[in-house]
């Protein structure tokens, strides 16, 4: 286990001073996100116009994980459409819960390949995908907050 | 003096002589569970390699076995908590559904719209929620008696929520989430001056206290085997044994009936009516076995040790910079709760994992008393008897590499 990895110093700068962390009036997309069990939350906020995500914000509380991941976030989605956003989040997805994730996926991911030690520890999986499985959400205006813990008997 | 050794009472478990990520192991979830002695576990394996068999019900010499050491158990369990009577121990699965019991087959019969529930603001969810279904089908109303900043209940506030509509009062022994230890003995004196019965959830105060229900003179006192280094799935509900007498079932089925017709069906008597179908024999053997582990250590010197360990640990926490300790009341067990003013409990409990330490992040089942405090979550470290200095130690420099961490 390499806890460096998983806490990174991008990583604790962004959950201290989280990036585009307030509310948005103007936002034509909110979701929210909330692990009942842990206890992480947050709203988010986007603004687009002609597909293009103009603006992306979030409020909440949570722990350094899910509150950076939130905000490397907003910071990838501003000026990206929506095709770019969801593929993102396929990429993103992949990155942290496929055994053998594509080499290239780290090209595509910049930035958000600081999130990649997250794999080494399964039980803090659900708390890197809260923003981006709201990110979803909030794309098609989804009323109920969103969850990423799930149910534990695989189907 | 003292005539208790952790550590040489640690080898008794198998399960602490491992590694975890390359570090000693440090288990300090004991309030979510125990682990398990060699003898606990030698029992269980004995019960399944020689004596399996159903109790209560054939000729045969393997279930007379069985059925003598599910008998002798419930003996064992009457003696170690000085019930007045072996008929008064019935087996349930753990605390939630012994106070599910009592909420269904004592309160739902005879609870009507405006009677009143006493609990309080520290209670485990499984000590509000069986309350809430129960209000909800009878129209009872709950009351909350508000706890204190140091997290003890305010005594004051109960005195006068106790009034005539009041029909039963269930409060915790010791918090789980606070350590909190319950001034129960006066709070049962002043529900049983208006006549009002007091159930106690025991979960955690079974492994740190000695439980006498005679003295308490609780009407119902509620325990998990798994919490008492027992196995899990098994479970204790004491009641007095006039109101359990004078109760209705709370499940049908085989073993607790006297005679079956389709016109009529006569229960057995006290704890067997309570026991429909086949029981966890084995978990109810393995408590058995655990509850005479226990007993045979010095029991005086296992608590005073266990304060001990206590205040050591809250001094040593206490050094920790912008860590503030969630319980602070002046009777407390085993039981540490904090948080580190900057960093979520969940990053504490991922690092101090790394380090082989076991602890809990989150509410703890106690939601209401997390925004009391108004904290999301916290770390809660709690001991057994089997923690050392050491794991303290261990606690504290995890704590310190943390804030390294968070630098």
């Amino acid at each position: 286990m390499n806890l460096r990895e998983l806490y990174q110093e991008v990583i604790i700068d962004h959950s201290r001073h989280p990036r585009n962390f307030h509310e948005n009036a103007a936002a034509n997309h909110h979701a929210e996100g909330f692990n009942r069990l842990c206890g992480d939350k947050l709203t988010l906020f986007l603004k687009i116009e002609n597909d293009i995500i103009q603006d992306a914000s979030f409020i909440g509380a949570g722990c350094a994980i899910s509150t950076a991941s939130a905000s490397l976030m907003t910071e990838f989605l501003k000026g990206k459409t929506e095709a770019q956003a969801k593929e993102m989040f396929e990429n993103f997805h992949q990155m942290l819960t496929l055994e053998n994730p594509p080499a290239s996926i780290n090209d595509q991911l910049g930035k958000l390949t600081v999130l990649t030690g997250v794999r080494e520890f399964p039980s803090r999986v659900k708390c890197a995908t809260l923003a981006w499985h709201t990110l979803q959400a909030a794309l098609t205006n989804k009323v109920q907050p969103v969850s990423t813990e799930e149910d534990l008997i695989e189907p | 003096m003292n005539t208790f050794d952790a550590k040489q009472v640690r080898l008794d478990f198998p399960i602490l002589q491992q590694n975890v990520h390359g570090k000693r192991l440090v288990y300090l979830d004991n309030a979510a569970t125990s682990q398990k002695p060699q003898a606990v576990i030698n029992r269980l394996n004995d019960y399944y390699s020689h004596d399996n068999a159903n109790v209560h019900r054939a000729v045969h010499a393997l279930s007379e076995r069985s059925t003598h050491a599910y008998e002798q158990a419930r003996i064992d369990i009457q003696k170690f908590i000085n019930a007045k009577d072996a008929h008064e121990i019935i087996f349930v699965r753990g605390t939630t559904e012994a106070i599910n019991l009592v909420a269904q087959s004592y309160g739902r019969p005879q609870f009507k719209a405006g009677d009143e529930i006493i609990i309080s603001h520290m209670e485990h969810h499984s000590n509000i929620v069986p309350w809430q279904m129960l209000c909800e089908q009878t129209g009872a109303i709950l009351r909350v008696i508000p706890v204190n900043d140091a997290g003890e209940v305010i005594l004051e506030e109960y005195e006068r929520l106790l009034n005539p509509r009041t029909k039963l009062v269930a409060i915790v022994h010791m918090s789980n989430a606070l350590g909190t230890i319950n001034p129960i003995e006066q709070m049962i004196k002043q529900a049983h001056a208006l006549n009002v019965p007091v159930l106690i959830d025991g979960a955690q105060a079974t492994a740190h206290l000695t439980v006498d229900v005679q003295k308490l003179d609780c009407d119902f006192y509620a325990f998990s085997s798994h919490k008492l280094f027992g196995p899990t799935g098994i479970g204790v509900l004491y009641g007095k044994a006039k109101l359990l007498a004078a109760m209705t079932p709370y499940q049908g089925g085989g073993d607790m009936i006297s005679r079956v017709s389709f016109a009529k069906t006569e229960y057995r008597e006290i704890p067997h009516k309570f026991e429909a179908g086949t029981p966890h024999i084995a978990g109810v053997i393995g408590l058995g076995a655990a509850i005479n582990y226990i007993k045979q250590l010095d029991l005086p010197a296992v608590h005073a040790y266990e304060q001990q360990l206590l205040n050591y640990a809250t001094e040593q926490l206490l050094t920790i910079s912008k860590l503030r300790l969630i319980g602070t009341a002046k009777n407390k067990a085993a039981i540490l709760a904090f948080i580190l003013e900057d960093i979520h409990a969940h990053d504490v409990a991922t690092i101090l994992d790394s380090e082989g330490i076991a602890v809990r992040a989150g509410h703890h089942c106690t939601m209401p008393l997390m925004e009391r405090f108004n904290v999301p979550a916290t770390v809660r470290a709690s001991l057994a008897f089997y923690n050392s200095r050491e794991d303290v130690d261990a606690l504290i420099a995890g704590l310190h590499k943390v804030r390294e961490i968070f630098k």
